[in-house]
């Protein structure tokens, strides 16, 4: 089987795990979701699904439709684990949501979501303008049998006045241990949000996010272009892969440190019982380790994998049935071991 | 409500996440959601709908003195102070009819006012941009090229000049 963007190390991919553009557009003739009927959303879900399977595109019959009403809760949160749908996309269950999912899920369109349609195109590695073209053809594709809502002045028009304009919100999922040990980080997002960005943890609240993964993204969209925005990003996302970098073989050459990532390391591949957030822990550490060149058996692609599959929802799609939370603990620990031999 | 990470201040930012398996929802006043990266005042980030509240706190003082006479949208029946209570706009009319009044809290997000990028394919069917205006935007991303060229090359002096231009012709009456 082939592997899934979230299993891949890609492009500055010791620093930066993954690439995401996300477009928010409405069909004009309907009025915003919050406004819509459910009928009105039957029609739009109609609408959308059919523009893209019966569109010409190379690509149409890879997608396929999923009717978000008829899967369980656990497949729905695995989804947001695997960062195909947002959790508002889940969070509310009184209307009808449908989502089109490319073959290798690099694509996700989510119908109804807080506007009628959010395109998602996500790459291992940095790959912004790659992932952008993608989303602008499929963009486009859409628009043609839809017509979006559009301004002159103020562009794609949204249900929310923060997404007007492009209508994109550019992302890049970071993993940065070094920076977050410096307590950098909080220094870094009120800098950063001077330029327009923002960072913030991908798991998990507060300023020690699970795994030292961040999510670095753009927070402006009227007024400054797709490709300015995707530069802006791109060029303090190279920084901070640079600066994380210069800080961990600085943090790594001390013995103290050695020492936590190889007992990391060895929690992993011995544990019998191991629970999400000390897994994720480790994971980072060892993530950090193999980039550093203490650890060479084990490869970026494996820890990226790992990071998502022992997720508790995931884990559970993948056994076929609900799990309590000691015999999960007990799952993940074998599915570490496994992957790490 | 209190917020959820200092306890002092009232909480008026909702934020959805996945947690550990579970979908979470967390309270948080506009300054905790600040530093966690959410809230941001007045600005977006991907975790929708905690903006509501903090709409409302901006587009408030509008919406008092607009309550005598309440317009409605013709095509989904919003009125601006709902907008404003739920921070969601009803439908692409709503940006017409109640333009004026949205803009300024627009402009405080993202301080622009003036779509620069992709065009929709309607585009072309609704009323053309003046060339006055399309000119000046266009002109404030070259210089905002020129900008970031100058910063990459080191050049601040040029780069200070070039910011103080593109200052100037942004507010120059847009």
């Amino acid at each position: 089987m082939d592997k899934k963007w979230y299993e891949l190390n890609g492009t500055y991919g010791d620093v930066i795990i993954s690439t995401r553009i996300r477009l928010a557009r409405n069909i004009e003739e309907y009025p915003f979701p919050i406004k819509c009927s459910a009928e009105q959303q039957q029609k739009i879900t109609d609408k959308v699904k059919n523009a893209v399977l019966n569109s010409n595109s190379v690509i149409a019959p890879r997608f396929n439709f999923i009717d978000m009403n008829g899967i369980s809760a656990t497949e729905k949160i695995s989804m947001v684990e695997r960062h195909l749908v947002s959790p508002e996309f889940i969070s509310d269950q009184n209307s009808k949501k449908g989502l089109l999912l490319l073959d290798d899920e690099s694509v996700s369109i989510m119908i109804n979501e807080e506007d009628h349609i959010r395109l998602q195109v996500m790459n291992e590695g940095l790959e912004l303008e790659k992932a952008y073209e993608t989303a602008a053809r499929l963009d486009t594709l859409l628009d043609e049998s839809l017509s979006f809502a559009f301004s002159q002045n103020l562009g794609y028009l949204t249900q929310c006045t923060t997404n007007l304009g492009t209508g994109m919100r550019a992302s890049v999922m970071l993993h940065l241990p070094a920076l977050q040990n410096g307590k950098a980080i909080r220094k870094l997002s009120e800098n950063l949000a001077k330029l327009g960005l923002t960072i913030r943890g991908t798991y998990g609240e507060g300023s020690e996010p699970i795994g030292a993964l961040y999510q670095l993204s753009n927070r402006i969209s009227l007024g400054i272009s797709e490709k300015t925005a995707i530069d802006n990003l791109k060029n303090i996302a190279m920084q901070l892969a640079s600066q994380e970098l210069a800080a961990r073989a600085e943090m790594n050459k001390h013995i103290s440190v050695q020492d936590v990532i190889y007992r990391s390391e060895g929690i992993l591949k011995s544990a019998r019982l191991i629970t999400n957030a000390e897994a994720m822990k480790h994971l980072s550490f060892v993530r950090s380790g193999i980039t550093s060149g203490l650890i060479d058996n084990i490869s970026l692609d494996t820890v990226n994998k790992l990071m998502v599959d022992i997720q508790p929802a995931t884990l559970m799609c993948k056994a076929g049935k609900q799990l309590s939370s000691q015999e999960r603990d007990e799952i993940r620990a074998k599915i570490i071991r496994k992957e790490l031999a | 409500m209190l917020c959820q990470a200092c306890r002092k201040k009232q909480a008026n930012t909702h934020i959805k996440n996945i947690v550990n398996g579970e979908l979470t929802e967390l309270l948080l006043c506009s300054d905790c959601a600040e530093k966690m990266g959410y809230g941001m005042k007045l600005t977006n980030m991907f975790d929708l709908g905690s903006l509501g509240s903090l709409m409302s706190g901006i587009m408030g003082e509008a919406t008092t003195s607009a309550l005598a006479a309440e317009q409605h949208c013709p095509k989904c029946g919003s009125t601006f102070s709902s907008i404003a209570k739920s921070g969601w706009v009803g439908c692409s009319e709503c940006y017409n009819v109640f333009y004026d009044r949205l803009l300024p809290s627009i402009k405080k997000i993202h301080g622009n006012t003036i779509h620069t990028g992709k065009k929709s394919s309607a585009a072309n069917n609704t009323e053309p941009q003046t060339s006055a205006v399309s000119n000046k935007v266009n002109r404030s991303e070259q210089l905002k090229a020129k900008l970031k060229d100058a910063i990459d090359a080191q050049e601040f002096e040029r780069a200070a000049e070039l910011r103080d231009l593109i200052k100037e012709l942004e507010q120059g009456g847009m």
